[in-house]
């Protein structure tokens, strides 16, 4: 690992990368990012070999649809082999999204459920528009995920945003 | 549960259970293509799910993206 300045966190911090880089192009209205004192909370209430998983990505299906702010779900069989992402703020300059296991490990659950690690993938993953309001992300996305993880009887969910 | 590479925006926002990817924004469950890494971060996920018994439990994967780091200084660069 390279020396880096022990003055600072190591770690990247995107609350202030995001502010400075918004403020130095005349931005002075910062983000105010969501905090909650308390954080939902809940043990297994059966062994994880008899649990279905579900998956839910900010990525979206195609350039049409990712630009309607809707829930959505789609199949994990077969697993997809491309998602589009350029709508979201990933690091397109270290890295890309050609392989949707990166972000949207369809392939990879559904190993563990071969195993019998788990009991099975959920027959859908399911999409989260990303959105500055959070009030509709609380209120109108979140919900929504919600129906549709227990339409689909998914006991855990794995939420990985880009 | 999380998987993602924002430590701070998940951590101040506050989750059941967060496994932690210090790599650049994209590639939070591991390395594209390379699936062994991918198998075991998706696992450490699925751990933390059996293990945690407290909200806001942040488990951090072993990996570094590479031996230079630069991409921490290179993203949203002023």
């Amino acid at each position: 690992m390279a020396e880096f300045d022990r003055a600072h966190r190591i770690f990247v911090s995107y609350i202030d990368k995001s502010r400075e880089y918004y403020l130095a192009r005349g931005y002075a209205n910062p983000y105010q990012w969501a905090h909650y004192e308390d954080a939902p909370f809940a043990t297994l209430m059966k062994p994880l070999r008899e649990c279905r998983v579900g998956l839910v990505t900010t990525a979206a299906l195609n350039e049409e649809t990712a630009k309607i702010k809707r829930v959505y779900s789609s199949s994990t069989t077969p697993p997809p082999d491309e998602m589009y992402t350029e709508h979201r703020s990933w690091d397109k300059k270290a890295t890309h999204t050609r392989d949707v296991e990166s972000f949207l490990p369809v392939r990879r659950v559904s190993e563990f459920a071969a195993d019998g690690r788990i009991a099975s993938i959920s027959p859908r993953f399911y999409g989260a528009p990303t959105d500055f309001s959070q009030r509709r992300t609380i209120e109108g996305y979140a919900p929504s995920i919600l129906d549709l993880c227990r339409a689909d009887c998914v006991d855990v969910v794995l939420l990985v945003p880009l | 549960m999380v998987i993602g590479s924002a430590k701070d925006i998940v951590e101040q926002c506050g989750v059941a259970r967060f496994v932690f990817s210090d790599f650049p924004l994209g590639n939070s469950c591991g390395k594209p293509y390379d699936a062994t890494m991918q198998r075991a971060i998706v696992g450490m996920a699925l751990d933390l799910v059996e293990t945690a018994r407290f909200p806001r439990t942040t488990v951090q994967t072993p990996f570094a993206w590479d031996s230079t780091g630069e991409w921490r200084v290179e993203y949203m660069k002023l």
